[in-house]
């Protein structure tokens, strides 16, 4: 918190290293906290980020995305079950959109994450979206390595409801999870351009309803026409789910673990991809860091209030404006 | 980044009224709050649970069962007990005022009967939560 973290380096450097050393006993209370000062963004989150890094990156980030009421808590929740039962250890990040008019959020995917409670193996943290439009929030990839530096080998980020274009999860996670419904059918050829291209995994879920079979038949008939392999060869499985009765899920997580082969099974490919990834996650981070910067002690935001009027009413060109206020 | 305030709203017991709940986890996210809403049937293990893993400030209880005078003092020691006794709690639903002075000796922040404006509990949790920082 914000308050706490106003100290001296040495005093940051300190706190985020006893944080450090409850989290990699996995402390709960420990984790929590973590994740906090990483999504405030404070002294001791950054610095704990750069003491956890060297341990992460061994962690498998699966993404569950897909419209909203597809079921994708409802999976998440079936899925991180199984993971469990396996003898994994499961993190899971869910987020949901922030109000862009208060800054509030309602955040309620744990109503049916409930088998988390006692189990030291299973962590799930709500994340509220903050701003960010990319289905995911700004600090999520954070959040996940503190999980990871955690003890979670598996780490299941579901995203906001999207629509077309919240696509930033593919650069977060290893494998992309697309949740469908049959309804989704007349959206398919919209969202071709966009979502469907991220997806390393389809699940059509609440398949006992009208037009799974013909939804299953489009997708495989796009995949045909559009070549939507990835580089190596992987091509999306679609699997039908009715999550809420758990049908589907061994086959979901069996074909998540066959990617999972197929991808750290080549050292190289694993390289390429997440080196791209990371490329275009550095790039974010840059962005971000420039943008707060750029505002932070500056009198921009005095100089905007100064001259919106001018602006409003034409004397004043935005263009001219932006110019003449970054160059001074 | 600004500090957000986080607050869970629960609901724990057998009864199935959560619509007190649910116009309570409205207010507070349109008072610029994060809600984490767990939704009915919780035991006083998941909520703490669940409590310490999104690291709330605050753990807002609804109870309508008549089980408050068990279920606060339940709270309050499993969160001592995992070392999260910071995480304020406040309660509302039917509590006889008699109670709700015992719960409060026992360490509930505040509680707020029924037909309570929404605006007393943000207010609260403002104050609550400006106290705490300079504090």
């Amino acid at each position: 918190m914000a308050t706490r973290d106003e100290a001296t380096a040495g005093e940051i450097g300190l706190r985020a290293r006893e944080l450090a050393d409850r989290l990699a006993r996995g402390e709960r209370r420990a984790i929590a906290q973590a994740i906090s000062r990483v999504e405030d963004d404070t002294p001791v989150g950054r610095a704990l980020l750069d003491l956890v890094f060297p341990r992460t990156g061994g962690a498998y980030r699966l993404g569950v995305t897909g419209p909203p009421g597809s079921g994708k808590s409802t999976l998440v929740h079936g899925l991180a079950r199984r993971l469990r039962d396996g003898g994994r250890r499961v993190g899971v990040l869910a987020i949901d959109p922030t109000s862009p008019f208060t800054g509030g959020a309602i955040l309620g995917d744990r109503v049916r994450m409930t088998s988390a409670a006692g189990d030291e193996g299973f962590f799930v943290r709500s994340m509220a979206s903050r701003g960010s439009t990319g289905g995911v929030s700004a600090a999520t990839y954070e959040a996940s390595e503190i999980l990871e530096a955690a003890g979670f080998d598996w780490i299941l980020i579901e995203t906001v409801g999207v629509g077309q274009a919240e696509l930033e999860v593919v650069e977060l996670t290893d494998c992309v999870l697309l949740v469908l419904v049959p309804e989704s059918g007349d959206a398919v050829q919209v969202m071709k351009a966009g979502i469907m291209e991220i997806a390393d995994l389809f699940v059509i879920n609440k398949f006992d309803r009208e037009g799974g079979d013909r939804l299953q038949r489009d997708l495989m008939l796009a995949m045909e026409l559009s070549d939507w392999r990835r580089p190596g060869g992987w091509t999306p499985p679609v699997v039908p789910a009715v999550a809420l009765r758990e049908e589907g899920l061994d086959e979901i997580l069996a074909r998540a673990e066959e990617h999972r082969a197929w991808l750290l099974g080549d050292r190289e490919r694993l390289r390429e991809a997440r080196a791209a990834k990371l490329r275009k996650r550095m790039e974010v981070l840059l962005n971000r860091t420039l943008i707060e910067r750029t505002w932070r002690g500056s009198a921009l935001r005095a100089r905007l209030d100064q001259d919106l009027a001018r602006i409003a009413a034409h004397e004043l060109s935005p263009y001219q404006w932006v110019e003449d206020a970054l160059s001074l | 980044m600004e500090e957000k305030i986080r607050v869970m709203v629960a609901k724990p017991g057998l009864d199935g009224h959560d619509r007190g709940a649910k116009v309570v986890a409205t207010a507070f996210r349109d008072a610029g709050f994060e809600v984490i809403y767990t939704g009915l049937h919780q035991t006083p293990e998941m909520i703490v649970d669940a409590a310490i893993q999104e690291d709330v400030d605050i753990l807002s209880i609804s109870v309508l069962s008549g089980a408050h005078m068990t279920i606060f003092p339940r709270l309050l020691a499993l969160l001592k007990e995992r070392g999260a006794e910071e995480i304020h709690v406040i309660g509302g639903g039917i509590i006889p005022r008699e109670d709700a002075r015992q719960l409060i000796a026992q360490g509930v922040g505040a509680i707020f009967g029924p037909g309570t404006p929404t605006g007393e509990a943000v207010a609260y949790i403002r104050d609550w939560h400006a106290g705490r920082k300079t504090g």
